[in-house]
């Protein structure tokens, strides 16, 4: 099986550089609107987009991402909108692996065989479920595997040598590594830190291994694009949609471009990294 | 319902947490290890005679353990049938159950060299008790309480404060205990290296509900002691309300398997079950939050939904693990009492037994006025009155001046 996500970092191998992934909570602040904003993720420089799937108790998120999620919620977003959203996208981009990233009871919900079979359909090429522990892999992410979705994993600074072949046994697409013990958007990632993660995560690995969690600059997504395999902003384009807002929390014509433009500098952030040779 | 009867309902969980389907570890990769070496230690701590030990001692004469099984010859007259009985679980210092658990992680924190204990809490009791542990053993404590909850049970939210304790109210979701519990993990999961989550109830990530459950067994062990002194026998039935139903799950599990115990566990049905409840067996269905699978309130696309109870112990969106199997296989009949019930309940054990029960019990006795008059007078009632009232007089008082004008 080869999703968009395993074609992409072959390409980018090639090109000698780190991929830079996005994310956005899905229907935040309104589906129309956040169609257009996945559509500017790619145009302005994403190599690959999480898409967040809006839930009610974001046990591992900080208050900005809580907030995107409550805003989708609000207008009425739902998972079954989410891979409408999905199937929008694909209309004009076939290429950009998409990944939905969140928490298990809206998938458990919905029904593990038919949200693979309507995700795979919709284009949908990899999920990252934040509550799914290889503990449970029975639940997701075996059934993922077979339906043709990459399932990816995150390994954590408190994940350990003895436990890190357990956590890379059935992930595939890329490891995401959280950079910090902590939720979304908090403390900031240390480039050295992560270089010594990466190369330990490595040595049980030849999957692409991306870093997330508290990466906000431009600045700050290349140092970690030079120790990495990509690097993943996700508060940052969340703070600065929500910052475009009106008082109410509805899009304004600066919306899209608030979140182009970002996505746009830190795609030069990652693309100006060196890579550390192999 | 067609489900095979198991050979003893309290061989569970299996090795990966599960009850049935119930249970599991649905957690963040960066609490597993944490979680993993809870177990281990909880494990070595049951198998070493040195912690009971400990523990007895504390449970003695600084809880006051044996709590009292006591008759409560008035309302027993008063309801005309069931003899009933309290397990006076309010009598413990600190003011309920919670302080059974909670004496139980602590030392388990202390084993494992944890200097910071963060817990949850709703009405406030566990807090309490959790923070009056660490006030006992010098521990830094930090609570999570909705802020719904600090405004409503404030004479708590003061308790906490002068033990030392930490009070962070929550603002975010609904600002009751599911909020409060989501906050407690986010300060988990920051700080993994220093800090061990000393969860209230028989819910959360495998194991958990197990271990809180066992720290809770004292309160049915010790009924069945009693009720053999006073009566000769074992009781006919057994009455608990549940939130996340630590009490409950307590008195339940020593009398599983005896088959002749009809056992009953109280839901908060709020407002009523067809508006704002909190009842999550009469009212939701499977999924998963905060670490586990059960029965859940929520809507069509899984988002969880706002519980209501009057009482901030109940007022939660979900229920232990275990509560949820024993319901599917049929062994324990879960019901619910409205708000307005609990609060006739409340005042009438005020009035007939001179004890003014705590909110949440309030809810369980409410179903025993129910319960008792249809059973003859030799059956043995058993109600698990698992805290005091105190902290809810100002709010019950606001309530009944309010609806007597």
């Amino acid at each position: 099986m080869t999703t968009r996500i395993d074609t992409r970092f072959a390409e980018l191998k090639k090109q000698g550089r780190a991929a830079f992934v996005t994310y956005v909570m899905a229907g935040d602040p309104d589906p129309a609107t956040s169609l257009e904003i996945v559509k500017a993720l790619s145009k302005s420089g994403a190599d690959v987009i999480e898409l967040g799937i809006p839930f009610t108790d974001p046990m591992a998120d900080g208050p900005s991402i809580q907030a995107a999620g409550l805003r989708a919620l609000k207008v009425g977003m739902t998972l079954k909108k989410t891979l409408d959203l999905v199937r929008g996208f694909r209309k004009d981009d076939n290429v950009t692996p998409l990944v939905l990233m969140g928490y298990y009871n809206p998938i458990y919900i919905y029904g593990v065989d038919k949200f693979l079979a309507d995700a795979k359909t919709a284009g949908v090429d990899g999920l990252i479920i934040v509550d799914l522990p290889p503990e449970e892999d029975d639940e997701l992410c075996i059934p993922a595997l077979k339906a043709g979705l990459n399932f990816i994993r995150l390994a954590t600074p408190t994940t350990d040598d003895k436990r890190l072949p357990a956590v890379l046994a059935n992930t595939s697409g890329f490891v995401y590594y959280v950079s910090i013990a902590g939720i979304t958007g908090a403390a900031a990632a240390d480039a050295n830190a992560v270089g010594e993660a990466v190369a330990r995560i490595k040595r049980h690995t030849k999957l692409p291994i991306c870093v997330g969690f508290g990466i906000r600059t431009p600045e700050a997504a290349r140092a970690i694009a030079e120790k990495a395999d990509g690097s993943v902003v996700g508060t940052a384009l969340v703070d600065a949609l929500k910052n475009s807002l009106d008082a109410e929390g509805r899009a304004t014509g600066q919306t899209v471009k608030a979140v182009a433009e970002l996505t746009a500098a830190l795609a030069q952030g990652v693309k100006g990294a060196q890579q550390a040779a192999e | 319902m067609n489900v095979v009867k198991p050979n003893s309902y309290r061989s569970g969980p299996d090795e990966r947490g599960h009850f049935g389907i119930f249970g599991g570890r649905f957690v963040a990769e960066t609490l597993m290890p944490l979680i993993l070496d809870l177990e281990k230690a909880y494990t070595a701590a049951k198998a070493d005679p040195a912690f009971q030990a400990e523990m007895n001692g504390y449970l003695k004469n600084y809880v006051g353990r044996p709590s009292p099984l006591y008759f409560a010859e008035r309302l027993t007259e008063h309801l005309g049938g069931a003899k009933i009985y309290l397990k006076r679980e309010e009598l413990n210092h600190t003011g309920s159950h919670k302080v059974n658990n909670v004496l139980g992680q602590i030392m388990l924190a202390r084993r494992m060299g944890k200097k910071r204990i963060i817990a949850e809490t709703g009405a406030g009791q566990h807090g309490v008790a959790t923070a009056t542990l660490c006030a006992r053993f010098g521990l830094d404590c930090v609570v999570y309480m909705g802020a719904v909850d600090v405004e409503r049970q404030q004479p708590n939210v003061i308790r906490m404060e002068m033990l030392g304790a930490k009070v962070v109210p929550v603002q975010s979701g609904t600002r009751t205990l599911k909020d409060a519990m989501n906050e407690a993990l986010r300060d988990w999961v920051t700080n993994v290296h220093d800090t061990f989550y000393c969860i209230g109830t028989v819910a959360g990530p495998h194991p958990y509900p197990t271990l809180v459950r066992d720290f809770q067994s004292i309160i049915g062990n010790e009924t069945k002691v009693q009720m053999q002194e006073i009566e000769g026998r074992l009781p006919d039935s057994l009455v608990a309300c549940i939130g996340g139903g630590s009490n409950a799950m307590g008195l339940f599990h020593p009398f599983l398997d005896d088959s002749t115990v009809e056992i009953f566990g109280v839901e908060a049905a709020g407002h009523g079950l067809t508006q704002l409840h909190a009842a999550s067996i009469a009212g939701g269905r499977p999924g998963v939050l905060h670490g586990n699978r059960t029965y859940l309130l929520m809507d069509a696309d899984g988002q969880i939904q706002d519980a209501h109870s009057i009482s901030a112990g109940l007022d939660y969106p979900g229920i232990g693990p275990e509560h949820s199997w024993l319901h599917e296989i049929g062994r324990v009949n879960y019901l619910s009492a409205t708000d307005d019930e609990a609060l006739a309940a409340f005042q009438l054990l005020s009035k007939l037994e001179g004890i003014i029960p705590a909110l949440e019990p309030a809810h369980a006795i409410a179903k025993v006025m129910e319960l008792a008059p249809k059973r003859p007078k030799d059956h043995l009632m058993v109600v698990n009155l698992s805290g005091r009232g105190d902290k809810d007089v100002p709010q019950v008082g606001d309530i009944l001046r309010g609806k007597s004008k």
